[in-house]
């Protein structure tokens, strides 16, 4: 009797061991078909920056490239003015991310640790801002670019994004999390304000600062249509707007430069994102959620 | 006598604290709120003035036309055409973005190995900027040598000719977009899911639950603030699709792509109708606004029955 009960335990133990390696694989096999439809443009993408124009006109598409054709990448950087466009981005990303981490931490600082009137009535008026769109904001701006003689200069690339309500918001939650204490001890100490800010509430804001350091840049760095509207001559182009005239420029025909000039735009922001991916990642699924 | 003069103090002490403390609030908050005044809040206004004009932006003397160009929106049929594009985009992209987003979440929540590998390669695409893997992706959807058809044929299923056909143009770059965004809503519910006490789970088990119930009855529901959330800011996004259609499509073929922010781009910066391009934009701010309040309402609602 003891020993028909044990069996019948054992065989449904079996089962249930079965059954969860079943469960298992076919979870993996479905998110690694996901994952697969991911990475395939990316190595299509790279593949096609190296290869032949025969090769590229062969079906069925070759996934490894038959012979290497690196000259394609010269070329293509060649052709234009990369290492300008390349500049230009960096200073207005730079530029915009400076801006938000020193305006937001400010801002941030206020509205978490200071008391005032009107204070929440314009924290308040701050957040509503994020629902304004921003293509009301494209044609208003655009004409005050004129007004102030800044159109096809790095002010109106860099100016009308250097504040940040997003960033404000997630630093002020941030900030809100630091024990006053370690202020209070601050101030007996003979701490200014600001001291108190740069010394103490920043160096225990690194994550939250990193964050938003990382969307800021990333935003500006892929920004595409606001630079498009108020930049006119090409030494003011972004890499942007260098690749979206590069492909107007060689059409539909030339695609093994065209991938090769996609690979040097998109390759070091991807490296980037690998280094810092746990960062980045930890970012968004703590900030993103407080919205 | 003495414990007086030392509430006199004190209090004084405090008054003092309490005006540097304004001073502080006022002088720290400054700057973002002169950036707001300047490029927010004025632009807003402006535009308002702005969408009344027949300007083309350039002469001096615009001329104030009230209303009209808010009347001549209603009878322009790309505008309708754009706006049914625009409409139609967020249809097919957010419900099933978010459909993908959270299966794959909830698979990839089921403690696998590997979780941080996966969750990077499906992050790839949101970092990369839309111009680029747009060019890509016109590349991919080359009806004669891309991938896409290929794909297509290994699983013997019918080829399409993508981005030429004025049916399946807008589709396309629905597919595309879905591709490029799905990883940031995976990441969003995968720590919405984290969020969620496994004894809940365990309870429900005891219970008797199956797994479907379970997500049913304790995922859904708890995950609903993390869906209202994206469901927010997807249709927002999407509302305002332009790079992959100035990049892939240019609004082509036979207008078939034509959206709502590329119509409003075509206006304003290509044949120079500011006005008009004005009174656009705040066509869309108001739709975007009505669509967000209704849902929040609807959100609302189904809490208190809850």
């Amino acid at each position: 009797m003891a020993v028909v009960v044990d069996r019948a335990a054992h065989v449904q133990h079996r089962q249930a061991v079965a059954g969860r390696a079943v469960r298992r694989a076919l979870i993996h096999a479905v998110i690694l078909f996901g994952a697969v439809f991911m990475v395939v443009p990316f190595a299509w993408m790279v593949g096609a920056s190296i290869k032949y124009p025969d090769e590229i006109f062969t079906y069925p598409p070759t996934w490894i490239p038959r012979s290497i054709r690196y000259e394609n990448w010269v070329e293509a950087w060649n052709a234009v003015s990369w290492a300008r466009y390349f500049f230009n981005s960096a200073v207005m990303a730079v530029s915009i991310t400076a801006g938000h981490l020193v305006l937001c931490s400010l801002a941030a600082y206020g509205f978490a640790r200071t008391r005032f009137p009107g204070r929440d009535a314009l924290f308040m008026c701050f957040l509503a801002t994020l629902m304004v769109p921003g293509q009301v904001l494209l044609i208003p701006q655009f004409i005050m670019m004129r007004w102030f003689g800044w159109v096809d200069t790095y002010w109106a690339l860099i100016l009308p994004s250097i504040g940040s309500a997003y960033g404000t918001f997630l630093l002020r939650q941030f900030f809100l999390t630091i024990p006053y204490e370690l202020e209070d001890a601050a101030r007996i100490d003979g701490c200014t304000r600001l001291q108190i800010l740069y010394r103490i509430i920043v160096p225990l804001s690194v994550p939250a600062m990193t964050t938003l350091a990382v969307f800021s840049f990333m935003g500006a760095w892929n920004a595409f249509i606001w630079p498009l509207i108020v930049t006119t001559s090409e030494p003011m182009f972004t890499v942007q707007l260098g690749l979206s005239t590069f492909r107007g420029a060689y059409g539909n025909n030339d695609w093994g430069r065209m991938m090769a000039a996609t690979c040097f735009i998109t390759l070091p922001v991807i490296g980037a994102f690998l280094v810092g991916q746990r960062q980045f990642i930890e970012g968004i699924t703590t900030t993103g959620m407080k919205g | 006598m003495r414990v007086e003069g030392r509430v006199a103090a004190t209090s004084r002490r405090a008054r003092f604290r309490l005006r540097e403390e304004w001073v502080t609030g006022y002088l720290t908050v400054f700057p973002t709120a002169a950036f707001f005044g300047i490029f927010i809040v004025f632009p807003v206004a402006y535009s308002l003035w702005l969408s009344t004009l027949n300007w083309d932006g350039m002469s001096p003397d615009p001329v104030n036309i009230g209303i009209r160009n808010y009347q001549r929106m209603l009878d322009q049929p790309l505008f309708w055409k754009s706006m049914a594009q625009t409409g139609i985009f967020i249809v097919g992209l957010v419900p099933v973005r978010m459909a993908l987003a959270l299966a794959l979440a909830v698979l990839l929540n089921q403690k696998i190995r590997g979780l941080a590998f996966y969750r990077t390669l499906y992050f790839m695409p949101v970092v990369t900027s839309m111009v680029a893997v747009s060019i890509v992706w016109i590349w991919i959807f080359d009806p004669t040598w891309g991938v896409a058809n290929w794909i297509l044929e290994l699983f013997h299923l019918p080829t399409s000719q993508w981005l030429s056909d004025p049916n399946t143009a807008l589709p396309s770059l629905i597919v595309m977009t879905i591709w490029k965004t799905v990883g940031f809503d995976m990441t969003i519910y995968l720590a919405g899911l984290q969020g969620i006490p496994t004894s809940l789970y365990e309870a429900a088990a005891i219970d008797g639950a199956n797994r479907w119930r379970q997500f049913r009855h304790i995922t859904l529901p708890l995950l609903m603030p993390t869906s209202f959330f994206i469901l927010v800011t997807a249709i927002i996004g999407a509302a305002q699709v332009f790079d992959q259609v100035f990049v892939m499509t240019q609004g082509g073929p036979l207008r078939s792509t034509y959206v709502i922010v590329y119509y409003l781009y075509e206006e304003g910066f290509r044949f120079f109708r500011m006005g008009y391009a004005a009174a656009l934009a705040w066509v869309v701010f108001a739709v975007v606004m009505v669509l967000t309040l209704l849902q929040w309402k609807f959100l609302r609602r189904d809490e208190t029955v809850a």
